[in-house]
């Protein structure tokens, strides 16, 4: 029995001991727990994952994640050992009174950033010192080496990383990538202590190629810029795209920002004019007018329209004017003089239907297939309501809103033998499926256009400024005047051109929209056309184009010679 | 007899099994070290690679290019020139 009272009594002893010994760590003397406990952490520890690059379609970055680092601190630990605060505080470009504020307001915190996205450079000159409770932390941070050239087009991401504007937000499920994590005990100083070697790998994001052309952007924007300048323009586009695919080239827009310096982004400058910005395509949409107009058979090329002494009136509010009086004219004077009561006429015997056909089948009033974020579709209203005045304005390219992008891919239809492409700004599947062109007018008929417009780079034409040497261009010019709140601004325009080059077997089709010039000229001829120039001369060099006319340089460069010498 | 026979064998099984498990152990922290050092390696090269990106193209930017060879070459656009073409 004693054995019994014995065990018991035993077993007594240390639940009281247990429980004093107990009360004393909790109750007592809790610092001593607190600083065990502080001394190894049980974390979880996140590995972020890099941004995948934008690149153009040669492989140069327009955007890239390059990996910063991030110092960070335990306060704590840190103002254990003052004498290190001096010099860290120097290497960080700060002034060591502040440091020293500041480590202490935080000083019962775990972490605390003392600055951030450092050059991994810099973040080795600071991990030298040996300061203790000082770590560095991988950050991305983005850069766009393309600066302002393409600002709008490749856009930009937010604080977390993730897209905001432009292809960053179109694609930023593909270029975003999953961060990781490691499960890690810290000690007290931070330190990892032990991997626990729970890891889940990061998943680094995709990298994307667009079908543009770095090379082409930078020339684009270089003389986009040039002529707002010069014109003092409000703002301007180019638009250039390979009409056998559909695929854009480039793609510019002024104003710009330049994206690695956020204090210089402005409201202006973050939207991409050639997808979010309507105009009245204006005289530039003759062509198509005129292309229909062969294919119905109600016309050919040498049909001789009377413009009625360049003065013409329809219905009862509208009068259409002419530039001058032009005579009797055929397709080709009526696309070289741009006469709109010829346009107003065809347009009359073709019959609101047909006209609001052209719109339509040209693809006016629809998404480009761009995938652009925030790609405008324009505004092209249902024919049943128009009447004569609606189909005549119509044919002469007014009453109906587009985008750039939807003008230089109708004029595309023309350089591709009559097929529209869905366009194309991003290479591979994410891009969207190819779709079979659809034709819409007759390949006979496109290349019948492609000819008259040669006219209108001519002499007696409206864009002489557009022309290249020793190749064919083939173009048209447009001066619209923009709406007010009260109707159309006499002041206010914009000049537009959109051509192809070559133009017996395009290989570039361009266009140059500049708003609101108002140094001396107005005219799409005087004011785009030699922007459209000056690219193109270029663009066909670095695409290789061989020119039509090789003569044209040996003949110049012998003249040339001769003058020198 | 056979009962301590077996005995015998399982504990010579067992202190073999031991022993491997600390020889396992000991060569998975040693490859976790590897590992984790060529993570670092791989991030600094990963890093290296990004900036010779951004080095190159901001030395290669046409913009730069051309200025130079205008500024500091003489260089200038031909106004006129040969075109020959070569035949395949």
């Amino acid at each position: 029995m004693w054995r019994a009272h014995f065990a018991l009594a035993a077993f007594g002893i240390f639940a009281v001991v247990l429980c004093a010994r107990a009360f004393e760590l909790q109750v007592l003397d809790n610092e001593f727990l607190t600083s065990e406990g502080d001394k190894r952490h049980l974390r979880t520890v996140s590995v972020p994952a890099g941004r995948g690059a934008i690149r153009d379609r040669n492989g140069e970055p327009l955007a890239l994640s390059a990996p910063t680092e991030s110092v960070w601190t335990v306060p704590a630990a840190l103002l254990e050992s003052p004498q290190s605060i001096a010099p860290l505080a120097k290497q960080l470009e700060m002034s060591a009174a502040d440091l020293r504020t500041r480590l202490n307001e935080y000083r019962g915190r775990q972490f605390l950033y003392l600055r951030r996205q450092l050059s991994p450079s810099q973040a080795r000159k600071v991990m030298n010192l040996g300061a203790p409770g000082v770590f560095l932390q991988r950050e991305y941070k983005r850069y766009y080496p393309a600066g302002e050239a393409a600002a709008q087009l490749v856009g930009l991401t937010n604080i977390d990383g993730r897209g905001q504007e432009g292809m960053e937000l179109a694609l930023d499920e593909s270029l975003h990538g999953e961060s990781g994590s490691r499960r890690v005990i810290k000690d007290r100083l931070g330190r990892v202590a032990e991997d626990l070697a729970q890891f889940t790998a990061p998943r680094a994001g995709e990298d994307i190629q667009l079908t543009i052309d770095l090379r082409l952007q930078y020339l684009a924007y270089r003389e986009l810029k040039s002529a707002v300048v010069q014109n003092r323009a409000r703002a301007g586009v180019v638009v250039l795209l390979d009409p056998a695919t559909g695929e854009l080239l480039a793609l510019a827009s002024y104003p710009s920002f330049n994206p690695n310096n956020r204090d210089s982004i402005t409201k202006a400058g973050l939207r991409h004019r050639a997808v979010t910005d309507l105009f009245e395509p204006g005289s530039t949409m003759k062509p198509l007018l005129l292309a229909r107009a062969l294919d119905s058979g109600l016309y050919t090329r040498d049909s001789v329209i009377d413009t009625e002494g360049g003065v013409m009136r329809v219905g009862r509010n509208l009068t259409v004017h002419d530039f001058r009086d032009y005579g009797p004219v055929d397709f080709q004077r009526l696309l070289t003089k741009s006469s709109n009561v010829g346009a107003a006429k065809v347009g009359l015997k073709l019959g609101a239907e047909r006209v609001w056909q052209v719109y339509q089948d040209f693809g006016f009033g629809q998404a480009t297939g761009s995938r652009f974020p925030g790609e405008r579709a324009g505004v092209l209203r249902d024919y049943f309501r128009w009447g004569e005045v609606e189909t005549a304005t119509a044919a002469y390219g007014y009453g109906v809103s587009v985008t750039a992008l939807q003008l230089a891919r109708a004029h595309a239809v023309l350089a591709d033998n009559g097929r529209l492409h869905d366009l194309r700004l991003v290479q591979g599947d994410l891009g969207g499926a190819v779709l079979e062109p659809q034709q819409i007018v007759s390949p006979e008929t496109a290349r019948n256009m492609r000819e008259l417009l040669q006219g209108v780079v001519t002499p007696e034409g409206t864009a002489t400024q557009a022309a290249i040497r020793g190749y064919q261009v083939a173009g048209k010019t447009g001066t619209v005047r923009k709406v007010d709140g009260d109707g159309y601004n006499s002041k206010r325009h914009q000049a537009l051109f959109v051509g192809m080059v070559p133009a017996d077997h395009p290989r570039v089709v361009g266009l140059v929209m500049i708003d609101e010039p108002t140094a001396d000229a107005y005219y799409g001829g005087a004011v785009s056309a030699p922007v459209f120039s000056n690219i193109m001369h270029e663009a066909v060099r670095m695409l290789r184009v061989p020119p039509d006319d090789p003569a044209t340089f040996t003949a110049d460069a012998g003249a040339e010679s001769g003058e020198h010498s | 007899m056979r009962s301590a026979l077996t005995l015998l064998i399982l504990l010579v099984v067992n202190m073999l099994a031991a022993v491997a498990v600390v020889q396992a152990k000991h060569e998975s922290r040693g490859l976790q070290g590897d590992l984790q050092t060529l993570r670092v390696e791989r991030d600094r090269l990963k890093t290296e690679w990004a900036q010779l990106q951004l080095e190159e193209s901001a030395w290669a930017n046409p913009d730069r290019v051309g200025r130079l060879a205008h500024e500091r070459l003489n260089m200038v656009q031909p106004k006129a020139y040969t075109v020959l073409g070569v035949a395949q």
